[in-house]
């Protein structure tokens, strides 16, 4: 059984009010930041004592990746000619970040539902801090599935002809769709009861990542579904690295395939200006 | 200004709260006033506006209308400092559990701008004070539910804070973590700590509160210390617990007579009447003679102190549940 002291604190406990007050001297920009770095530190832990989870996110694209590139790959074709696991690859990398957002969605709904998003609210820490420290530690991981990732396409024989150049804009393109889908990860994760209801969202993200230029040149479908995989913003991204990573492309001749690399940036960009305020109007609604 | 001065004198203070959903009035015209270093017990029925008082007063949401004030603070104007003077135990465990347990307090003790230093050192007192030093590097997914509990407490204590609310803190735990918790309790309090208890185990509000408010439908409809309350409802009370539901009826009757005028309370699945008497031991022998007399066979019979519960059912008409309430028959 517990012994408890009469005064509970030996530790000099700063008392907001009388001291400094809970900013302690500094600005509110610094705590946004040392907040941020708290939220993303302890994200960061999780999978520093779990790191096979990042083995099991990444256990559906490095399964696909084999699947698709040995099973289907041999009948594959790539219009306008080209290997197709070289093709396959960006595309895999794209369809990771974008299932990414999933990951986000069911730790914010998993923190909500557990109180530790309440417990979080009624403490004196910037409220930005709860979003932008998830978001960052995402960053983080997504980098280092990419890694993974890439290494695997690496060990099969997938090459990158581009130059180094060309593959770190190619890998900047698919942190900047990651980081776009932030918030629609934190605003899903908010929306939905329970994490039970998010594992449900899966059934829209996974035909929403195969209707695009991932597996297969949307050129090659039919005409209504290929205008909405080639307008879907996993398309770009796929397609501007492909051409950044010097792959095959097999864009077909429409628009927003010539124009990939453009739209590889507007997409993302479009994205957080429209899921960035309804996620943070989501989070200042918890209030009402 | 000072930790402790508040405009009121009181550790908690709300007037007149209302808060308005879409389709329900939760808090409607709520009252309370805490004072300092006391735990003071918030009871109702479920959805009686119990949870929303808490999340009002914790700044978690917005009120419509009134004033609540908090360690002296006004909620609406500055939560950022009310924040920084009270501690929040939901209803449920709200640790991480992809940390440890010491892992946790010093995430929770940096967020709350301790430093990392003293958000360190803290933890450790912590996790000493509640036990918790042994299992302090396993992963919170290892915890019992009552280390949990004790785990998600000292993290809501890390400031040591002013007022601390506990919302149903023992819901779910088995008797031995309930006491730990009791324990916690009673040990902040004696470290000067407000506590704001939500329950809905009656036991636990007469164990450790000085003061009760009790909520219906948003209001307070009683305030006093938990002996008072059980005087407003009168003194002893007459118990029968009838072998034969079928004659429930005729001891209701019996006692009825006996009582004189007082509430009967007829609870048909426990087969219970129950009544409030004046002569206590006059009362006693009269039912017992009047049943054997009758031929009427008696499970149990004897004479009791009203609970908490007798109050709730006085004061709202039902009992803490409101599907079950049992019958009430006037005399």
């Amino acid at each position: 059984m517990t012994t408890l002291e009469r005064n509970p604190a030996t530790t000099d406990v700063r008392r907001p009010g009388d001291g400094p007050g809970p900013d302690r001297g500094h600005g509110l920009a610094y705590w946004a930041v040392s907040d941020c770095w708290n939220i993303t530190r302890r994200t960061l832990t999780h999978y520093r004592r779990r790191p096979v989870a990042i083995v099991w996110q990444l256990g559906f694209p490095i399964l696909s990746l084999l699947l698709y590139g040995y099973v289907f790959g041999s009948a594959m074709k790539v219009p306008g000619g080209g290997d197709y696991r070289e093709f396959l690859m960006p595309g895999m990398f794209a369809m990771t970040m974008a299932m990414g957002f999933m990951n986000t969605a069911v730790a914010v709904v998993t923190d909500a539902s557990k109180g530790v998003v309440d417990r979080f609210r009624s403490m004196p820490m910037a409220p930005s801090a709860f979003a932008s420290g998830r978001g960052a530690a995402d960053l983080v991981v997504a980098a280092a599935e990419l890694t993974i990732l890439a290494v695997t396409a690496l060990l099969i024989g997938w090459r990158a002809d581009g130059g180094v150049p060309g593959a770190l804009g190619a890998f900047g393109l698919l942190l900047l769709l990651r980081f776009s889908l932030i918030w629609v990860g934190v605003w899903l994760g908010m929306l939905v009861p329970t994490p039970e209801a998010a594992g449900g969202l899966y059934a829209v993200a996974f035909p929403f990542t195969m209707i695009s230029s991932t597996f297969v040149s949307p050129s090659l479908m039919p005409d209504w579904l290929g205008f909405g995989a080639a307008w879907n913003p996993i398309s770009s991204t796929a397609t501007a690295t492909r051409e950044l990573f010097g792959n095959p492309v097999a864009g077909g001749g429409t628009w927003v395939e010539q124009h990939a690399l453009l739209m590889a940036v507007v997409w993302p960009l479009v994205i957080t200006l429209v899921f960035l305020p309804l996620a943070v109007r989501r989070f200042q609604r918890l209030s009402r | 200004m000072s930790a402790s001065t508040s405009t009121s004198g009181y550790a908690v203070l709300a007037e007149g709260v209302v808060k308005q959903y879409k389709e329900k009035r939760a808090l409607d015209g709520f009252d309370l006033a805490v004072r300092p270093g006391t735990v003071h017990g918030l009871l109702g029925p479920n959805g009686a506006g119990k949870t929303t008082a808490v999340r009002v007063l914790a700044t978690l949401l917005r009120y419509d209308a009134g004033r609540a004030e908090v360690a002296g603070l006004d909620v609406a104007r500055d939560p950022r400092r009310v924040r920084g003077r009270i501690g929040l135990t939901g209803q449920y465990a709200a640790v991480d559990e992809g940390l440890t347990g010491r892992q946790n307090l010093e995430m929770f003790g940096r967020l709350f701008h301790l430093g990392n230093r003293p958000a360190r050192q803290r933890a450790g007192e912590l996790l000493d004070r509640f036990g918790l030093t042994e299992a302090a590097d396993k992963a919170a997914t290892e915890y019992s539910g009552g280390m949990r509990r004790r785990l998600d407490l000292a993290s809501s204590m890390i400031l040591q804070p002013d007022v601390l609310f506990l919302d149903e803190p023992t819901t779910g735990l088995d008797p031995r973590s309930r006491g730990e918790v009791w324990e916690a309790v009673r040990a902040l309090v004696a470290g000067g700590t407000t506590v704001l208890l939500t329950t809905q185990y009656l036991e636990e509000a007469d164990r450790l509160a000085s003061h009760i408010t009790v909520i219906d439908r948003g209001r307070a409809i009683a305030d006093d210390t938990p002996d008072a309350l059980k005087n407003r409802v009168g003194g002893d009370r007459i118990e029968v617990v009838a072998a034969d539901p079928g004659d429930l009826d005729a001891v209701a009757k019996t006692v009825d007579r006996v009582a004189g005028g007082g509430l009967v309370v007829t609870d048909t699945p426990t087969r219970r009447v129950h009544a409030q008497v004046a002569d206590r031991v006059a009362a006693l022998t009269e039912v017992v003679r009047s049943l054997q007399d009758d031929g009427i066979a008696v499970e149990d019979i004897g004479l009791r102190r009203p609970s908490l519960d007798d109050v709730f059912l006085r004061l709202t008409g039902h009992g803490t549940e409101n599907h079950d309430a049992p019958e009430v028959a006037a005399a």
